[in-house]
């Protein structure tokens, strides 16, 4: 293990990890909603928000799948250093971590009818995170909202799917959005 | 505060239940079940709104308490101390200045800005419950989204006494879905669920979370012949003089002779303070205590 | 003019106060010290344990002491306490055969290699207070002997060799943990059995003797009980073996109960288990019969409707920490609610009086016909 693994983790893990997860709960909260998070700095080349959810939110309990671009030995050692949470292939993931052409939506969980909260949560790291693009509406908007989407009509498919379907956290840089199974996309 | 974790859990405990909030806020209504822990106050005293104030709370916020609608309540002081001790969080009373709210029984009567958080104690999160005890059946039927057993209680209800016998924790169903308690709020409080701050309900016992994300549409069960009303005390509040807010009853003498007081004590305070006086409350002029 | 009621706080220390008082007693008789509890009320100390989930017999004193000897509040401060302690891993499953037995008795067989073990057992007491500890607690001298050497074998490894009891494969998977994860419902044995070992001793024997009187009866006979100390054993993976951690005293039952079988399958008994911490052998025989009472699906056993074989039943209740708490929580304000509900009762008979006054010529208040599903409005989103 390279000694990096040992760096970048929360210096006070339960006051960095409350103020991050208001961040995660006020994006998933509210679609479209742009937040500020740090407290984590991962290897290249994640991002400093995608590094600060997995802290906040990962552990042994919760199974990651790597995108490819991401699937480098020092994020591996960095995430099992810092969180122990075990890698699996995409099916048996509750988290993945990637850009959006490395994560196989159709593979991932979506929950079953008398669970549908066990399902996979995608952090999907962007080149760019803006309010500008897709339009948003549904439980979290008030009339409608924008966010630079990576795609439309796969996350119109998802929010087919509800109460089945994945949720995404969109990262960049040290900003974080959310896009839960619920939101309508035009 | 040095003997305790931030807040009081352990840090593996509050990622566990900070991803049910997040499943939970993704599924509005949905009972996304957890592993709840003990907690150093009892099963039913309000765990599982504990649970997830500690989970939430952050150095910066200031937290309110409320039981029954008001904050000097023995269990609400009780818990406001809580989190005063272990997470060393500021604490009010004044809703407009509270950040998170961990309230039992009522939504407070001032609306909820964007920028806030509403914590509700439930006792037993299944709506189904009392009307089908098993939780492998309830569950199918949240799968199946079948909810006559509910509409038919309901129904029940209007031919034994010509109106919904539900005065509290008056089922809803939430955007279009899932059939959601609300907790024991009365059901003049009901249409307050629709709101711009972000609801989140944790049962301890039961080992559920679920939650209400804000503007999402929260319809309360009617039908169209008999629609749904959310009803109070047919009074001002003698106090202040609301007539808009939720009243307690209070029994005044051995003649029976009653008083009636809004149950949001902040709120019938600050309208005291801003000069409102009710049939019996104190003008402002005469007293500053 | 009204002044509301205010003064929760104050209300709240004085409580305390008034509590610690209360505990306290008498100031001129002696305080009573943790380890008098701890080494004279072993079998209170034992229960604490068993329900608090938690090893630890100066704790569990501690709470007695606290909890002025109300056991049901002082497991809960053990489970509360429970809660905060880091996890460090799991120990090795830990080998009763190898128990140091204080107490070992078989009501299926006379003899058998290791032999009938009274210990110390109230069985055979005569239940006749004795007035004599009242002034004086000494005890003469017990005579001792020499303990047996070597393993006790189980009971129902002879029966197992001839192939008459059901076999009970070590499973290879590491079971679930109740305190971790929610329950999920149909729960493996393994959850099971934990939600017993840490449920209420009167619940679980209230359940057990429903079973004897005839609800799901499963007709137990007692194959062995067995009291002692066991070693507890953890792998440190950097050591690359297992080490001693320590020594803990648990109670053993297990039960050997009707025999099933079919055209195909020749007869052959059944089992129960139970497992406590601590000297618990009232808790280890319940725990077994209502153990056996869930297994009838496994078993093919027809559902009788009895409470001992409803899983759900059992597990949601059996816990008194979640069953006290929920219990006494309706000694809190509910005036909300309750308010709302004489709103609705006034308004309910005002109309029925209303109603009965302006004659009858009214029939069938209700909502108006048609599909009753249809008419039920749903909140849709646009």
């Amino acid at each position: 293990m390279q000694a990096h693994a040992l760096e970048g983790g929360f210096t006070n893990a339960p006051i960095d990890a409350a103020r991050a997860f208001r961040g995660l709960m006020t994006a998933m909260a509210r679609p479209g909603t742009i937040c500020d998070v740090s407290g984590a700095t991962a290897p290249a080349p994640l991002s400093v928000a995608a590094g600060t959810a997995i802290l906040t939110l990962c552990d042994p309990d919760t199974p990651i799948y790597l995108g490819a671009a991401c699937d480098t030995q020092d994020v591996r050692d960095w995430i099992t250093f810092q969180t122990g949470a075990p890698f699996a292939p995409a099916d048996k993931a509750m988290f993945a971590v990637g850009g959006w052409d490395d994560l196989p939506l159709a593979k991932f969980a979506i929950g079953t009818a008398e669970y549908p909260d066990r399902s996979a949560t995608l952090i999907v790291e962007m080149p760019e995170l803006s309010s500008h693009g897709a339009t948003l509406s549904g439980p979290g908007i008030k009339d409608t909202a924008s966010l630079s989407l990576p795609d439309c009509a796969a996350f119109q498919a998802n929010a087919m799917l509800f109460p089945l379907g994945l949720d995404f956290i969109f990262t960049c840089a040290d900003r974080l959005a959310a896009l839960p199974r619920t939101t309508r996309v035009r | 505060m040095s003997d305790y974790n931030f807040a009081y859990l352990d840090e593996q405990t509050k990622r566990m239940i900070r991803r049910a909030i997040l499943k939970g806020l993704a599924i509005p209504g949905y009972q996304v079940p957890f592993a709840s822990r003990e907690m150093p106050m009892p099963y039913g005293w309000g765990t599982g709104g504990v649970q997830v104030s500690a989970a939430v709370l952050t150095p910066e916020d200031r937290f309110k308490v409320i039981d029954q609608g008001a904050d000097d309540t023995t269990n609400a002081v009780s818990i406001r101390r809580f989190f005063e001790k272990t997470a060393g969080v500021a604490v009010t009373e004044a809703t407009t200045e509270a950040s998170v709210i961990q309230t039992r029984h009522r939504i407070p009567e001032a609306p909820l800005r964007e920028d806030q958080i509403l914590v509700y104690q439930v006792p037993i999160p299944e709506p189904l419950r009392f009307l089908e005890p098993s939780e492998v059946e309830t569950r199918k039927m949240h799968s199946l989204e079948e909810y006559g057993l509910m509409h038919v209680k309901l129904y029940e209800d209007i031919s034994q006494h010509g109106a919904i016998a539900t005065a509290y924790a008056y089922p809803v169903k939430v955007e279009g879905r899932y059939v959601m308690d609300p907790s024991p709020i009365p059901k003049f409080d009901n249409p307050k669920l629709e709101m711009a701050g972000i609801q989140l309900f944790g049962a301890g016992r039961e080992q559920r979370i679920y939650a209400v994300p804000p503007y999402t549409h929260v319809v309360s069960l009617d039908f169209d012949d008999y629609p749904f009303e959310p009803t109070k005390a047919d009074h001002a509040c003698d106090l202040c003089g609301a007539t808009d807010s939720y009243l307690d009853e209070l029994i005044m003498d051995d003649a029976g002779g009653r008083m009636f007081m809004c149950s949001d004590t902040d709120y019938c305070g600050t309208r005291c303070a801003a000069g409102h006086c009710g049939a019996q409350g104190t003008p402002l002029a005469e007293d500053a205590a | 003019m009204y002044v509301a009621v205010k003064g929760g706080e104050r209300a709240i220390d004085h409580a305390h106060a008034w509590l610690a008082e209360e505990r306290r007693g008498d100031r001129d008789v002696a305080e009573l010290g943790v380890d008098q509890i701890r080494e004279q009320m072993t079998l209170a100390v034992n229960r604490v344990m068993a329900e608090g989930s938690l090893y630890d017999p100066d704790l569990a004193a501690l709470a007695i002491k606290q909890s002025r000897g109300d056991l049901i509040e002082a497991i809960f401060l053990i489970r509360a306490y429970r809660t905060t302690l880091p996890r460090f891993g799991g120990s090795n499953p830990v080998d009763t055969a190898a128990m140091a037995c204080d107490r070992r008795v078989s009501a299926t067989f006379k003899d058998a290699p290791g032999g009938q073990v009274l210990g110390p057992t109230f069985d055979y007491t005569h239940r006749l207070l004795d007035f004599k500890l009242a002034a004086d607690g000494e005890v003469a001298e017990m005579p001792q002997t020499e303990p047996n050497a070597g393993e006790t074998p189980h009971i129902m490894g002879f029966l197992d060799r001839e192939d008459l009891i059901q076999s009970e494969p070590a499973g290879a998977e590491k079971p679930d943990d109740l305190t971790r994860s929610p329950l999920e419902l149909p729960a493996s044995r393994a959850l099971r059995l934990q939600a017993l070992t840490r449920g209420d001793e009167g619940f679980i024997l209230g359940m057990a003797y429903s079973t004897q009187r005839g609800y799901a009866r499963n007709h137990a006979f007692v194959a062995e009980l067995r009291i002692g100390a066991v070693a507890v054993e953890m792998d440190i993976p950097e050591l690359g073996f297992a080490i001693d951690i320590g020594e803990i005293t648990l109670t053993e039952c297990e039960t050997v109960n009707q025999f099933t079988g079919s055209k195909t399958e020749p007869p052959q008994f059944t089992r129960g288990y139970g497992l406590v911490f601590g000297m618990a052998e009232r808790k280890a025989i319940s725990m077994a019969l209502v153990d056996r009472a869930l297994r009838w699906k496994e078993l093919g056993e027809d559902n009788l409707g009895a409470p001992a074989q409803d899983e759900e039943f059992v597990l949601y209740h059996a816990d008194n920490i979640q069953a006290t708490g929920f219990l006494e929580h309706i000694k809190l304000p509910h005036y909300v609610d309750f308010q709302s509900e004489l709103e609705l009762i006034r308004k309910l008979r005002r109309e029925a009086q209303a109603g009965s006054q302006a004659g009858e010529q009214a029939e069938g208040k209700g909502p108006s016909g048609g599909s009753l599903t249809g008419k039920m409005k749903e909140g849709v989103a646009s």
